[in-house]
């Protein structure tokens, strides 16, 4: 009962925030929530099932252009987001389908790759995309306290689904599997887990609440280009976070989000021409010193027998 | 007659390909790490070479030995202090700290240097070799400069495969290759030889990028390209031997070629990186190399 | 009445080494078969043939009458072809309770993971694990990562077992104790084809014993002939003990 009420208050609380918050500080809390999104879809495939996937950028950058593609050709905004979630949900399965038989390196390499080649095909088809130019995606309000509520509740929709979907995958068979198929990919197949569609269910996953919320991004910051909706650091900044909140746990992801966007605003207010060294310093750190994140010091052990189950007879 | 000017061309990249790959295919070969920072260490040893040249007047050619054995040095260093502690650890970790080095690196070089684009401009060329002339054979026209330069990559390589084959030391890096405990036990210092090798590999990377800076103009905004066309060499090749460097870096350049003839020379990077997703999902062995699925 | 396992002219070749040659077998419902061979001999393969782990390169395997070459492992597993590893294959971050209950959850195809981890506690109790249960997998003796993995393959309730090197580094103790426990497990009904290179542990549980040597069967029958059995000993020792055994 507490908790319940507790998660309530939590709820109340971030809802109120945007109306309490100024328009600057709703955009950054904004940021956070795609973040969490970011972070919360990469631990799908690379926490929960250990495959280094370096392909989030490819997602968010598919949601984007898919998104912005459909409102040029007169599709309602928030019907052409979910078009977009629905883009790389598809691509996702049949990237996951091509390289997930990969291990290690390779899977890391292909993941790599792929968004970069997504980037080049973005620049050339001029006709549709804008090329090199961008895109620019229409403005649904000019009120702009209007405006910057209804982004935050936008992006806060798709980070309570994300968040709902990690949970439920947490505590159920598919996450059992991927947990196994993480710790030891032979014993699980020999086990009975079916190892491809888990681990493209995974992929997928990863992929569909990124491609939603790319499309929100493009109608948020109203113009997009290639080498802005599929950068390599949009791949990389969930890995941190994650690492930074603990891998293969739910909140683990969340707390990182937001203290990966606390450093971020710090750096970028003072030092902008150090802001790449100075995050690639505290990625070695982390790397170096907090290998398990924040949260990940405590109970190393997943899946403890609980109290019931252990000592009869 | 076009073909054989285009696969003229190829071969001539190819040596310079062969070059930028063959530290980063040890590195990956011996290590098990991907290192993000190769990219990086070319375009630093083009601007010693740069620097080299216009403050204290070496001729880039003379320079490589220079350069490459200060970044010996610099890649000794990293990884003994840096690198050593995630020897072992899994896939994620190598490469995220790699990246984060990567960063560093880059952030680094473009406050040093700027963003610019710097070309060497050699006030007066090498005495007996006319560099900005032009070979002109069967009507194949290959320019001076750069078929000196594959040349001296190809040399290179072959310096590196003959350390590895006949040195004492390079017997001992071979060794860590095929069997890091077996090696252990015959009583050779892995951490040395880790580290050995990473310097090499930054060695080979700053004496292509020497060569580098003869021929093309000089930013580190180029430097994920030429990370991005050791990846295609390596799995092209195959990984762990100098001989897959040496097809995978050549098969490259021809490719590169053909597809600069057919779709223009701007689309050379995309080409690669989609032959790479290619090959990785139907032959992650690569033309020449064994099977390197784990 | 058909075999419960039948290979049918079965051969593996990987490149140019050819590992199993035309190998024919049937193991019917509840016997105790010893596979034994020098080393390289191709037990591991055929095992690994059988659960689908590579392709056959010619021939068929059979199981309770239908065919699962070219199955993909998990649905072999699925089917009830259970094996333990020579090298222990735990998941060494989950509780020894999970490690169980995956094969529960998946294999037997247990409706959810409380019912599943309700078994596992049962097959915990039959292997004498259930002191350890909350245990990581990890941290396990090697004794108890063996009984584990016999736990594991317990619970995915197969109708054949296959063990490979099961007791390999035990004490002559827990040898016993592993003897006895292969007993309670063809007790319940359980096919078992045992993998062993200690002779004493293949007399002694296995009634008929099945011997390969460099990729073929040289010798397939009940215990006691096979031991004398002339190539058996020529393969083992030379063929300057051979003339012996007779």
């Amino acid at each position: 009962m507490r908790r319940a009420a507790l998660a309530l208050a939590i709820v109340a609380a971030i809802v109120a925030l945007a109306f309490v918050l100024d328009n600057y500080a709703l955009r950054l809390a904004t940021t956070v929530l795609m973040y969490v999104v970011l972070a919360l879809s990469w631990n799908f495939i690379g926490g929960f099932a250990g495959y280094p996937s370096f392909a989030t950028a490819a997602f968010f950058g598919l949601g984007a252009y898919g998104a912005g593609v459909l409102q040029h050709a007169g599709v309602e905004m928030v019907a052409s987001w979910l078009c977009g979630g629905v883009l790389a949900t598809l691509f996702a399965l049949a990237l996951g389908a091509a390289i997930l038989h990969l291990r290690g390196h390779y899977f890391a390499i292909a993941s790599l790759v792929v968004p970069d080649v997504l980037r080049e095909i973005a620049n050339v088809s001029t006709s549709l995309t804008g090329g090199g130019m961008g895109l620019n995606i229409a403005v649904f309000s000019t009120d702009m306290t209007l405006f910057t509520r209804v982004f935050y509740f936008a992006m806060l929709t798709v980070a309570v689904a994300t968040l709902t979907a990690s949970f439920a995958v947490d505590r159920s068979k598919l996450g059992f599997g991927l947990r196994c198929i993480q710790q030891n990919e032979d014993a699980a197949t020999i086990l009975g887990v079916n190892t491809v569609l888990y681990k493209v269910i995974a992929f997928a996953l990863s992929g569909a609440f990124v491609g939603v919320a790319g499309g929100i991004y493009g109608s948020w910051v109203n113009y997009i280009d290639p080498a802005d909706a599929f950068d390599v650091l949009i791949s990389v900044k969930p890995i941190i976070m994650v690492l930074l909140g603990g891998a293969g746990t739910v909140l683990g992801p969340v707390v990182g989000a937001a203290v990966f966007l606390l450093f971020e605003e710090a750096v970028w207010r003072n030092f902008l021409t150090l802001h790449e060294g100075l995050l690639g310093a505290i990625v070695v750190l982390l790397v170096l010193f907090l290998p398990k994140g924040l949260t990940g010091y405590r109970a190393v052990l997943r899946g403890l027998v609980p109290a019931r189950l252990r000592a009869r007879s | 007659m076009i073909l054989a000017q285009v696969i003229v061309n190829g071969l001539v990249l190819g040596g310079l390909y062969s070059c930028i790959a063959a530290g980063f295919s040890l590195v990956w070969g011996v290590l098990n790490i991907i290192n993000l920072l190769h990219g990086s260490m070319i375009i630093l040893g083009a601007y010693a070479a740069l620097f080299a040249y216009q403050a204290l007047g070496i001729h880039p050619y003379l320079a490589v030995p220079l350069v490459a054995g200060v970044l010996f040095c610099l890649g000794y260093a990293i990884q003994r202090s840096v690198l050593n502690r995630v020897i072992g650890a899994p896939v994620l970790m190598t490469l995220t700290l790699t990246f984060g080095l990567n960063l560093i690196a880059d952030n680094a070089m473009i406050v040093g240097f700027s963003a610019d684009f710097r070309k060497l401009e050699l006030a007066h060329p090498l005495g007996i070799i006319d560099l900005t002339d032009y070979v002109d054979w069967l009507d194949v026209v290959v320019p001076v400069d750069r078929l000196v330069s594959m040349s001296f990559a190809f040399a290179l390589v072959l310096a590196l495969y003959v350390l590895l084959r006949r040195s004492n030391l390079g017997r001992a890096i071979v060794a860590v290759r095929m069997d890091q405990r077996a090696a252990a036990l015959m009583g050779i210092d892995i951490p040395q030889i880790f580290a050995v090798t990473f310097g090499l590999g930054a060695a080979m990377a700053g004496a292509a990028g020497t060569l580098l800076s003869l021929i093309f103009p000089i930013s580190p905004l180029t430097s994920p390209a030429f990370l991005g066309k050791a990846f295609v060499i390596c799995v092209l090749g195959g990984l762990g031997s100098v001989s897959g460097v040496l097809v995978g870096g050549i098969a490259l350049g021809i490719i590169e070629s053909f597809g600069a003839l057919l779709f223009g020379a701007e689309y050379s990077l995309t080409i690669a990186f989609s032959l790479l997703i290619l090959l990785l999902i139907f032959r992650p062995t690569g033309l020449v190399g064994k099977k390197a699925f784990q | 009445m058909s075999a419960l396992l039948e290979l049918a002219g079965v051969s593996r070749s990987f490149g140019g080494l050819r590992a199993l040659d035309r190998v024919s077998l049937d193991l019917a419902e509840g016997e105790i078969v010893g596979l034994i061979g020098p080393n390289g001999a191709g037990k591991t393969t055929l095992v690994n043939l059988v659960t689908g782990v590579h392709p056959v390169s010619a021939g068929e395997i059979r199981f309770g009458g239908r065919r699962i070459s070219g199955l993909a492992p998990f649905r072999i597993a699925r089917l009830g072809v259970a094996r333990t590893f020579q090298v222990v294959q735990p998941f060494p971050r989950m509780s020894v309770l999970d490690n169980v209950a995956a094969g529960a959850l998946f294999a037997a195809g247990t409706a959810d993971i409380a019912s599943a981890r309700a078994a596992a506690l049962d097959c915990l109790r039959f292997t004498g694990l259930e002191e350890v249960a909350g245990q990581a997998g990890a941290t396990l003796s090697l004794a108890g990562r063996k009984r584990l993995e016999l736990a594991k393959s317990l619970a995915t309730r197969p109708r054949l077992l296959l063990l490979d090197e099961v007791n390999a580094g035990l004490n002559s103790t827990e040898i016993d104790g592993a003897l006895r426990l292969i007993a309670d497990i063809a007790a319940r009904g359980i096919t078992i084809l045992l993998i062993e290179h200690l002779m004493k542990v293949v007399t002694r549980a296995c009634s008929r014993i099945v011997v390969l040597h460099q990729g073929e069967i040289i010798s397939d029958g009940p215990t006691a002939s096979v031991m004398r059995d002339r190539k058996v000993v020529e393969a083992y020792l030379g063929s300057r003990y051979a003339s012996d055994a007779q």
